[in-house]
C-alpha cells in the first residue's frame, strides 16, 4: 500500500474518494489482462475468454462514465447512453461468442485440435 | 337484271383466274403430285375456267348486242340496242368505285358511238391530275380477244402438258456441254413452265381488258417479262438466255418510245383513260372527266379527229402564259380567254406535232412488241423457247398485243401516224417474207412468217382498214398457233428443227401433216374466189382491198398495195416450201425418218380443234354472225367515214372509208389478185420442191449474192451488232478500264494509306498503352508477392500487431494533440 501511495501517477487513488478514475483503472487492468490473454493463449477458448475480458473492460468504463453519482458536482455523466452502450456490447459479446464457438467447433472437427497456432491455412 | 352489267364481272374473273393459278403453282408447284405433274392440271383448269367465262361473256354480249349483217356505213342500227339499256347498268357491275359506268351513257342521241362499258375496279392513286387505276374498257373487240386468247391458250395448255413431259424427270440437255465435257443434268422444270404460262395469260388478258394506257403499259411490261421467262426456259443454253435477253432489250427500245407517247398524252391531256369517267365530287355533283377518245374525237365535233384542247394549249404555252399574266387577278377570266382562243390556235396548226409524237410514240411500243421493222430481230431468235411458247407467245398473243393496241388506240392516230404505220408494216412484211424464203429451220420459217403477217396487220391498220387489220389478227391467231403446234409435233417426232433432214413425213404423221396443210392453206388465203374460203381468205382479201382502195385514193402510195400482193405471193411460196420439204417426197434423212412417229392424242387433239377454227373463223353465218361484223360493232367512233389530212410528209392523205373497199371493182380486183398471187406462189413451190422440175440449188447459185443476203437475214443482226452492240460494248469496256485503272487504283491507294496508318496506331497501342497498363499490373503483382509474408497465419501474432498498432496510433494521436495544443 505504501509503495502504491508513493506512486506519482496512481498514488492519488489511495487517498481520494472513489471516482471515475478508480473504475478506469479497473477497466484498464481488465483490458490489459484480456489482451495479454489473447496474445498468449494457444487454446482458442482461452483467446475467446481474453476477448470477453477486453469487452468487459470497456463495459466498466462505459458504466462508470454513465454514473451520475461518480461524476460528482458539476460533472457531465453520459447517463443512460453509457448504460445502453454497455448493454449493446454485452449483446455483441454474446453473439460473437456464439459465432466464434461455432467456428471453433468446426475447426476442431476438421483439425482435431483447438490450438490457434495450427490455424494457419490462410498463411500467405 | 341487266345482263350487260355482268360483263365486267365475267371478264374480270376470267382475267384473274390465271393469276390464281400462277400464285398456286408458284407456292405449291413442286408439291403438286410427283415432279409437280399436277401443275399442268391446275394451269389448264384455270385457263379453261377463263375460257368458259369468256364464252359466257361472249354469249351475253351477243344477247345484248345482236350482230347484224349491216350495210356498211349504217352503224347506228347496231348501236341502237346499246343505247336502249344503257341508262343504269354501270353501278350494278360490282365495281368498288363510284365511277363505274357505261360509256354508252354518252351515246344517247349519238348513234356513232360504239357500245362499250368502262369503269374502274380499283383506284391505285389519285392526286392532282394524276389518276392511276385498274379499270376496264369492254367492247366487242375486248370480248372477242378474250375468247381468242383463252381459246388458243387452252389448246396450248393441253398440248404443252404432252409436249413438256420430258421436264417431269431429270433432264439431260444435249445442247449444253459442261466444262468437264459431260452434258448438263438438271431436275425437270415442269411446274415452272406452267407457272409462267399462267402469268403470261393473265398479263395478256390484262392488256386486253385495260381501261387506260397506264394499265396497258403495266401489263405490257408483264407480258415482256413473261416472254423473257419462257424464251429463256432452257436458260442453261447460251443461245436461249441470249435470245431471252435480246427479246427483252429490243422490247425496251420500243417501250422507251411508248413512254414518250404516254408522257406526251398525259402531260397535255391529264388523263390516260380511254373512255370518259364520272366521279362524284365533294359537292355531290357528278363530274365527267373526258377520256382520250372523247378528247380526240369529241361528239360535239361529230367524232372527227382534232387536236385536243390540252395539246393545243400545251403547244401554245407562251401565249397561254401571256394571257394568264395579263389576267393574274382573275384566273376565271384568263381561262375563258384561253378557251376562246383555242380554236384559232388549232386552226394555226398548233399541237399537231404533239399529236404526231404521241401517236408515233405509242406505235413505237407496238413496233417492239409486234416485232415490226426495225425491231423485229428478237422474234426469230425467240424460237429458242419450247414450241408451245412459240405458239402462244410469239404467234397468237404477245405479238398480237401491239396490233391490238394500235387497234384500240386507233381513234387517236392522225393521218401522218397512220402513214408511218402503213410503211413500217409494208417494210416488215416484205423483209420478213424474203428471209422466210430461204430459212431452213422450220420454226424460223414460221417466225418470219409471223413477222410478215404482223406487218400485214399493221399495214392494214395504217391504210385505214381497222376491221381488216384486227380481223386478220384473229384469223392469224388461229392458223399461226396451229402451224406452230404442228411444227412442234414434227420437232417432237424428229428431234431436229432442220427441214433439210425431214421429208416424207406425211406417211408417218398423217394427222400433223393434214392439219398443217390446213394451216398453210389458211395462211395463204386459199379459197374459191367469191364463193367460200378458209379464214385467211377473208381477212387477206379485205386487207388487199383496203390497200388497193388506199392506193387509188393516194396514187403516190401505190407501193403499199404492191407490197400486199407481193407478200401474198411470197407467203404462199414459203409456206408450201415448208410443207413440201417437211411432209412430201422421199425421206432425206433415214435416221430421222425411222424414229419419227405421230404425236400422242393430247397433242393431236388441239391440232384438230385449231384446224377446224382455222377453216371456219372467217365465215359469216346466215344472219350476220361473223368476226368481221362483230368487230364492226367496236369500230371506234368517227372512223367509219374515212380520214383526210396530214402535214408532216408535205401532202394531204386521204384514207378511204373501209366499206368502200368491199364494193365493186376494188373488191373483185383484190380477190382475183390475192387468188392469183397465192396460186402462183404454191405453183412455184411445187415446181421447186414437189415435182423438182427446177433445182432450188441451181437458183440459189445463180442468184448467189441475193441468196446469201437473204440467208444472212439481211444482215440486220450484224448491222445492229456493228451500230449498237459494238459501240456500246466499246464504251462499256472503256468505262470498265477507267473503273479498273483509275478508280480502283485510287481506292486501293486510299486503302493502303489507311492500312499504314492503322499499323502505326497499332504499334502505339501495343507498346505505349499496353505497356503502361502492364507495368501497373506488374507493380501490383510484385507488391502483393512481397506483402504476402505478413500473412503468417499465427493468430497471436495478429493480436500483437493489433495491440502494437493501437498503441502506436495512440502515441501518434497524443503527439499530434500535443503539437496542436502547443501550436
Amino acid at each position: 500500500m505504501t509503495s502504491l501511495s508513493m506512486n506519482p501517477v496512481l498514488g492519488f487513488l489511495i487517498d481520494a474518494p472513489v471516482s471515475v478514475a478508480h473504475y478506469l483503472v479497473v477497466g484498464a487492468i481488465l483490458f490489459t489482462a484480456g489482451v495479454a490473454c489473447m496474445a498468449t493463449k494457444r487454446n482458442a477458448l482461452g483467446v475467446l475468454m481474453g476477448i470477453e475480458l477486453v469487452l468487459n473492460g470497456a463495459n466498466v468504463n462505459f458504466v462508470a462514465f454513465a454514473s451520475t453519482y461518480l461524476a460528482g458536482e458539476g460533472g457531465r455523466p453520459l447517463g443512460l447512453d453509457g448504460q445502453v452502450f454497455a448493454v449493446f456490447v454485452i449483446l455483441l459479446a454474446a453473439a460473437e461468442a456464439a459465432v466464434a464457438l461455432a467456428i471453433t467447433l468446426n475447426f476442431y472437427n476438421n483439425h482435431a485440435t483447438v490450438d490457434v497456432d495450427r490455424a494457419d491455412d490462410l498463411k500467405g | 337484271m341487266d345482263l350487260a352489267a355482268q360483263l365486267p364481272l365475267l371478264l374480270g374473273l376470267a382475267w384473274l383466274t390465271p393469276l390464281a393459278s400462277f400464285v398456286a403453282i408458284l407456292f405449291f408447284g413442286p408439291r403438286m403430285g410427283p415432279h409437280g405433274r399436277n401443275a399442268a392440271w391446275v394451269a389448264t383448269a384455270a385457263i379453261v375456267t377463263s375460257l368458259v367465262l369468256s364464252l359466257a361473256a361472249f354469249v351475253v354480249w351477243l344477247g345484248v348486242h345482236p350482230v347484224q349483217a349491216v350495210a356498211h356505213g349504217e352503224h347506228g342500227v347496231v348501236h341502237a340496242a346499246a343505247d336502249a339499256h344503257a341508262g343504269d347498268g354501270g353501278h350494278a357491275s360490282g365495281s368498288h368505285d363510284a365511277d363505274g359506268h357505261l360509256a354508252a351513257d354518252h351515246g344517247h342521241g349519238d348513234p356513232h358511238q360504239p357500245a362499250a362499258y368502262s369503269g374502274n375496279w380499283y383506284t391505285l392513286y389519285r392526286g392532282g391530275r394524276l389518276e392511276l387505276s385498274i379499270g376496264y374498257y369492254i367492247d366487242a373487240l375486248t370480248v372477242l380477244m378474250f375468247v381468242v386468247v383463252t381459246f388458243i391458250a387452252t389448246c396450248i395448255h393441253v398440248y404443252a402438258s404432252g409436249y413438256m413431259h420430258d421436264e417431269l424427270h431429270e433432264v439431260t440437255d444435249h445442247e449444253v456441254r459442261l466444262a468437264d465435257g459431260h452434258h448438263l443434268h438438271r431436275p425437270g422444270r415442269f411446274p415452272r413452265f406452267f407457272q409462267a404460262l399462267s402469268l403470261f395469260c393473265f398479263s395478256m388478258m390484262g392488256i386486253v381488258i385495260a381501261g387506260n394506257l397506264a394499265m396497258v403499259f403495266i401489263f405490257w411490261e408483264l407480258v415482256g417479262i413473261c416472254s423473257w421467262f419462257l424464251i429463256g426456259f432452257y436458260y442453261e443454253r447460251k443461245s436461249a438466255s441470249t435470245a431471252a435477253n435480246k427479246a427483252f432489250i429490243v422490247n425496251r427500245v420500243g417501250d422507251f418510245g411508248m413512254l414518250i407517247g404516254l408522257m406526251a398524252l398525259w402531260g397535255a391531256l391529264g388523263t390516260l383513260s380511254f373512255a370518259d369517267s364520272t366521279t362524284v365530287g365533294p359537292d355531290g355533283n357528278e363530274q365527267v372527266r373526258p377520256g382520250l377518245f372523247s378528247q380526240f374525237r369529241p361528239s360535239e365535233a361529230g367524232h372527227v379527229l382534232q387536236v385536243p384542247d390540252g395539246m393545243v394549249a400545251a403547244a401554245a404555252a407562251a401565249e397561254v402564259a401571256t394571257i394568264s399574266a395579263d389576267h393574274a387577278s382573275s384566273p376565271a377570266d384568263a381561262a375563258s380567254q384561253i378557251a376562246a382562243r383555242i380554236p384559232d390556235w388549232r386552226g394555226m396548226g398548233m399541237g399537231r406535232w404533239l399529236l404526231f409524237i404521241a401517236g408515233v410514240g405509242i406505235f413505237c411500243g407496238c413496233v417492239g412488241k409486234s416485232a415490226q421493222f426495225p425491231l423485229f430481230v428478237w422474234l426469230p431468235d425467240a424460237m429458242e423457247g419450247p414450241t408451245p411458247v412459240s405458239a402462244l407467245v410469239h404467234s397468237a398473243t404477245m405479238v398480237a398485243a401491239g396490233v391490238y393496241l394500235v387497234g384500240r388506240f386507233y381513234p387517236v392516230l392522225s393521218p401522218d401516224v397512220l402513214l408511218v404505220i402503213a410503211y413500217v408494216g409494208a417494210i416488215t412484211l416484205f423483209i420478213a417474207a424474203t428471209i422466210a424464203l430461204v430459212a431452213n429451220d422450220i420454226k424460223r420459217v414460221l417466225a418470219y412468217s409471223t413477222v410478215s403477217q404482223l406487218g400485214y396487220m399493221m399495214l392494214a391498220l395504217g391504210v385505214g382498214g381497222w376491221v381488216a387489220g384486227l380481223f386478220h389478227l384473229v384469223t392469224h391467231a388461229f392458223f399461226k398457233s396451229l402451224l406452230f403446234l404442228c411444227s412442234g409435233s414434227v420437232i417432237h417426232a424428229c428431234h431436229t428443227n432442220d427441214m433439210r433432214k425431214m421429208g416424207g413425213l406425211a406417211k408417218v404423221m398423217p394427222w400433223t401433216a393434214f392439219t398443217m396443210l390446213v394451216g398453210c392453206l389458211a395462211i395463204i388465203g386459199a379459197g374459191v374466189p367469191f364463193v367460200i374460203g378458209l379464214s385467211g381468205y377473208y381477212s387477206k382479201d379485205s386487207i388487199l382491198a383496203q390497200a388497193l382502195s388506199f392506193a387509188n385514193a393516194n396514187p403516190g402510195h401505190r407501193v403499199l398495195s404492191w407490197a400486199v400482193a407481193g407478200g401474198a405471193f411470197l407467203t404462199a411460196f414459203y409456206m408450201f416450201r415448208l410443207w413440201f420439204m417437211t411432209f412430201a417426197g422421199q425421206p432425206r434423212d433415214h435416221h430421222v425418218h425411222e424414229h419419227a412417229h405421230e404425236s400422242p392424242n393430247v397433242m393431236v387433239t388441239p391440232l384438230v380443234v385449231l384446224a377446224v377454227l382455222a377453216v371456219v373463223a372467217g365465215w359469216t353465218l346466215p344472219g350476220g354472225l361473223g368476226i368481221a361484223n362483230l368487230l364492226e360493232q367496236a369500230r371506234p367512233a368517227g372512223t367509219a367515214a374515212g380520214l383526210e389530212g396530214g402535214f408532216v410528209f408535205g401532202q394531204s392523205l386521204l384514207f378511204p372509208a373501209e366499206h368502200e373497199s368491199h364494193e365493186g371493182a376494188v373488191h373483185i380486183t383484190a380477190t382475183l389478185t390475192a387468188f392469183g398471187t397465192a396460186m402462183a406462189g404454191v405453183l412455184l413451190a411445187a415446181l421447186l420442191y414437189l415435182w423438182k422440175l427446177i433445182s432450188p440449188d441451181l437458183i440459189a447459185s445463180i442468184f448467189r449474192p441475193i441468196y446469201a443476203f437473204l440467208a444472212g437475214r439481211w444482215y440486220f443482226d450484224e448491222l445492229y451488232d456493228l451500230v449498237f452492240v459494238k459501240p456500246t460494248l466499246g464504251v462499256a469496256n472503256l468505262a470498265s478500264g477507267v473503273d479498273r485503272g483509275l478508280i480502283d487504283r485510287l481506292i486501293d491507294g486510299i486503302a493502303w494509306a489507311a492500312r499504314g496508318l492503322a499499323g502505326i496506331d497499332a504499334w502505339i497501342d501495343r507498346t505505349l498503352v499496353d505497356g503502361l497498363v502492364n507495368a501497373t499490373a506488374n507493380a501490383t503483382w510484385n507488391a502483393g508477392l512481397k506483402l504476402r509474408g505478413l500473412q503468417t497465419g499465427r493468430l497471436r501474432q495478429y493480436v500483437m500487431f493489433i495491440v502494437l498498432g493501437t498503441v502506436a496510433l495512440f502515441v501518434l494521436a497524443a503527439a499530434a494533440f500535443r503539437s496542436a495544443g502547443t501550436g
